[in-house]
């Protein structure tokens, strides 16, 4: 009796508030707009009959024809990518750096790491408006500097993205890559320089591999949240900037069309399931080397 | 031929292969190697041996080329060693915990020396697949490390570090993770490799046992000092010290002060009352000059009665008897409260055991028997 | 232990620099005279004057902290909950479901957790307000919970609770007296992570709010929208000296936890 309610109350929660949910999404995402309350039709009230045969796949077809949207799936992904490489071009030197600090040097540095992620993502983002603006302070030092002669736009364009989502999402990317290197035995660097490689060649043939596990999840921990990013893009990124986190935000808030907005997020999830899927694999494979 | 004793370092004329000139090497504060001169020589199984902390790992890594010394020279084959970085020396070391690449298969894993080299890709196969019937590890080619048992990852250890043939072959408590039984197989076979490929080997243990049995000759160290260089029956039987005596197999220590008697025989005066005992040594010993007289239990004799020839005899009680099987000590305490191991070998049974608990016996041995020692 | 080597310390302090300037520009800037981000014009402390004789930032303020104070304590119980489910109950029907569910919305984009959780609101006829926002952040904070809990709970020594039973506990004292004390440290982070991502919330809080409630966040982005201002600097500054005040005392606490235990360790090591 007591283990049926424990595990009955969590478990309705999550059926009544996140399973629920995505159901009436998907209905919705069948249905048309239409000028009511709610503004979509056919709803519950019509009879079920009604309900069944008004229910048609009509927004994905939608979705194909117009170029916005697959434009801006496409742009997503290709902004998620290029964004997780950055982000591992810049993480994995400090990881590395960090696993190799003296021992006692670790857990502040750690601490270092974690405190952004417990600040606002939202003030996080913002600190780089007044940094990238025209009259921003980047453009003040590199014109101080005699760098460049006019200011630089990089604010409302696609580098401001990529610069706030390296700078947002590098913990994510940093905390695996450093608990694989932390945990590598260090006599087997030693051991790849007795059997005569170099410092560079030990790195590449031992470090990188067996830092394996930790790039491929702090990639997938990057790749996936930046895909549906909304805050990034509508405060850093321009009119240019596609990302499908925000077009779904505008299809709903500005055009009210939530069928519409319903279709982009089953669209979406279902590109998402590919790298959760894999991503669930990789850690399960890990949980069973480790035991 | 074969007639001939493999013992260079008693040969004046032979060059040794590696020499430690007056090395020292220190860590900030602390010195780890202290002042350090030691020849080895080719073809040796050389054992450093000694308690954790003592230098000896300090001395294998500085002549892999982890460490460098503080001062002092390190020569190998004539030639000082300082400036030649890890991967470029002739040395390969054999790491306590293995250090297997874990994402590198058994048979990568031996060749991943080899292929830093230009060795051609025939030849390479060649030279892998010589060492893994060398190591009886044929059918584990294609596992990875962590789908082999601890021995066989011992062996693939020891594989790697062979194939590149080096010079000088370094085991850093290379049977530490292996079980009694497993350790005491392994040894026989590290000798025999040891053998088949004539490399010289310098192995790191704190196994007073696991030295004696494979080593050709043993440096004793303490608080990065060599302490005794010698082979194995020299240190068991004339130790230059109390430390070397106590610390290689078990033995009983007495402490009295010297006088000489006769052409290097000396009577000990050990305490009020208590008879004095009599013991050779070629050491000379000043008139009452401090002294320790080492003795094995083995060589002390348990009777009922007391001897009529011994040179020294005692009379205590038996107090303790450890029954090792093959063995017993008994743990026999004098009147005064000392105790003094003997041990003898148990050819009956033991129920016919001749002694038991609280039984009063006799402890004798002979001039010879004991080491007189002055420290 | 090898001092770094100059390539680690470049890595190093770049990183840093990286991660921290932002910060502290938007701090220094935010003691700016000047009504201008950009230009610094001498200092001064009046955005927080300004800042605090706003009532709308304060009202959201309140209403955001109800939220997470709510929201957090609701998860932690659920999270706590979900957790022993997982670890412990064995096999159920529909478990692979159950499992899957707490592990989606660590992964769900929030734009789909926000429209679908508004959807469901306006489909049962809840109006949108305080309740529906923390009925959302319990809901995907749960999960954070539930993982942090659960990976304890994991490594969690049975034996102890079945020494409990043995001596005479029931199945109840033994959780109370025994495991709960033991996993609590990891039910205390998960309470704090649920409070900081129902505070830090942007995007699930304004699918799911209404007009009568706007939460910090919502407010401070619709002011951003328009350019970069001194108060929001200022506001930031706050946000960020308290989260700083607080890692850093949960970090020393730890720490001196720590020491405390081994020179205990010692001292027994030494008395015995």
């Amino acid at each position: 009796m007591r283990r049926f309610v424990l595990i009955a109350i969590p478990y309705a929660w999550l059926l009544a508030l996140f399973l629920v949910p995505f159901v009436i999404v998907f209905k919705i995402s069948l249905s048309d707009i239409a000028l009511a309350i709610p503004p979509y039709t056919p709803t519950l009230r019509d009879g079920f009959a009604e309900f069944w045969a008004g229910l048609d796949f009509e927004n994905f077809v939608w979705l194909t024809q117009d170029d916005l949207y697959w434009k801006a799936y496409l742009s997503s992904v290709r902004i998620a990518l290029f964004s997780t490489l950055l982000t591992l071009l810049v993480g994995y030197p400090i990881a590395y750096g960090m696993a190799r600090a003296p021992e006692e040097w670790r857990p502040t540095l750690m601490m270092l790491v974690i405190l952004p992620f417990w600040t606002s993502f939202l003030i996080r983002v913002y600190a780089w408006m007044g940094i990238l603006s025209n009259e921003g302070l980047l453009n003040q030092f590199l014109l101080a500097l005699g760098v460049i002669s006019e200011p630089l736009t990089i604010l409302n364009t696609n580098t401001a993205v990529y610069i706030g989502i390296v700078y947002t999402y590098l913990p994510f990317m940093i905390l695996p890559i450093y608990a694989t290197l932390d945990r590598m035995d260090g006599s087997l660097i030693e051991a790849a320089e007795d059997l005569g490689c170099s410092r560079a060649q030990a790195f590449w043939l031992v470090t990188i591999p067996l830092s394996r596990p930790g790039i491929i999840a702090g990639c997938f921990l990057v790749f996936i949240p930046v895909i549906g990013e909304f805050v990034i893009p509508s405060l850093l990124g321009g009119s240019g900037t596609l990302m499908i986190g925000k077009v779904l935000w505008e299809e709903f808030f500005s055009n009210r069309d939530w069928p519409v907005a319903s279709a982009v997020a089953v669209v979406l999830l279902l590109i998402l399931v590919i790298p959760i899927v894999l991503f669930q694999r990789n850690q399960q494979k890990q949980a069973e080397k480790d035991t | 031929m074969g007639t001939k004793v493999f013992a260079p370092w008693d040969d004046p004329n032979a060059k040794p292969l590696i020499q430690f000139r007056n090395v020292t090497k220190r860590f900030g504060e602390f010195t780890a190697i202290d002042d350090l001169t030691l020849d080895i020589f080719e073809r040796e199984f050389f054992a450093l041996l000694g308690p954790s902390g003592c230098g000896k790992t300090t001395m294998m890594r500085m002549l892999a080329g982890f460490e460098k010394p503080t001062e002092g020279q390190i020569l190998l084959a004539g030639q000082d060693i300082d400036p030649i970085p890890p991967n470029k020396r002739a040395v390969n070391m054999m790491f306590q915990s293995y250090a297997l690449f874990p994402h590198l298969t058994v048979y990568e894993n031996i060749a991943f020396g080899l292929r830093r080299g230009n060795m051609p890709k025939h030849d390479l196969h060649d030279r892998v697949q010589e060492m893994l019937r060398l190591t009886r590890l044929e059918k584990f080619a294609g596992r990875k490390p962590h789908q082999i048992s601890g021995g066989q990852r011992q062996r693939v250890a020891l594989a790697r570090s062979l194939a590149k043939a080096p010079k000088l072959l370094l085991l850093d408590e290379p049977l530490g993770a292996l079980d009694k039984k497993l350790r005491q197989d392994t040894q026989f076979e590290l000798m025999d490799i040891q053998e088949k490929t004539g490399t010289t080997f310098v192995i790191v243990t704190h196994d007073q046992e696991e030295a004696m049995t494979v080593a050709s000759r043993v440096a004793v160290m303490n608080d990065g000092k060599l302490v005794q260089v010698a082979t194995p029956d020299r240190l068991y039987e004339t130790p230059n010290s109390v430390y070397v005596a106590d610390f290689i197999g078990d033995v009983n220590i007495i402490e009295g002060h010297a006088t000489a008697t006769g052409e290097e025989t000396y009577r000990i005066d050990w305490g009020e009352g208590r008879e004095p005992l009599t013991a050779k040594s070629a050491q000379p010993f000043s008139a009452g000059q401090a002294c320790h007289l080492a003795i094995r239990p083995e060589k002390v004799t348990i009777t009922a009665e007391r001897p009529t020839d011994a040179d020294n005899a005692v009379q205590g009680r038996v107090h303790d008897i450890a029954y090792l099987g093959n063995l017993s000590t008994y743990h026999v305490e004098l009147p005064d409260g000392t105790i003094i191991k003997a041990q003898s070998a148990n050819t009956r049974r033991i129920a016919r055991r001749s002694f038991t608990w609280e039984d009063t016996v006799w402890l004798s041995w002979t001039a010879t028997a004991g080491v007189l020692l002055a420290e | 232990m090898t001092r770094l080597s100059w390539f680690n310390t470049v890595s190093l302090t770049l990183g840093f620099a990286f991660l921290y300037i932002p910060m502290i520009i938007l701090v220094v800037y935010s003691f700016n005279e000047s009504k201008l981000v950009t230009v610094w014009a001498g200092f001064s402390t009046k955005w927080y004057g300004e800042l605090v004789r706003n009532e709308a930032f304060l009202d959201a303020a309140w209403v955001t902290v109800k939220v997470a104070v709510f929201s957090s304590t609701i998860a932690t119980i659920l999270g706590t909950m979900a957790a022993l489910v997982l670890v412990r109950a064995g096999r159920f029907l529909g478990r692979t479901l159950f499992s899957g569910m707490i592990y989606a919305p660590l992964v769900m984009p929030e734009v789909i957790t926000g429209l679908s959780l508004l959807l469901l609101f306006i489909g049962i006829g809840l109006d949108r307000g305080i309740l529906t926002i923390v009925l959302a952040h319990t809901t995907f904070s749960m999960c954070y919970v539930s993982v942090v809990v659960s990976s304890r709970l994991v490594s969690f020594d049975r034996s102890l609770e079945e020494a409990a039973l043995d001596l005479g506990a029931s199945q109840a004292e033994a959780f109370r007296l025994v495991t709960l004390p033991i996993i609590a440290p990891a039910v205390i982070s998960g309470w704090l992570l649920a409070f900081t991502l129902s505070l830090d919330d942007l995007v699930i809080a304004s699918f799911t709010a209404g007009p009568s409630a706007t939460t910090l966040p919502i407010k401070i982005f619709s002011a951003v929208r328009l350019g970069v201002s001194p108060e929001i600097n200022a506001l930031s500054t706050i946000m960020i000296a308290i989260v700083t005040v607080g890692v850093i005392t949960a970090s020393l606490v730890t720490k001196r936890a720590m020491v405390r235990q081994q020179q205990d360790e010692q001292a027994a090591i030494r008395a015995g």
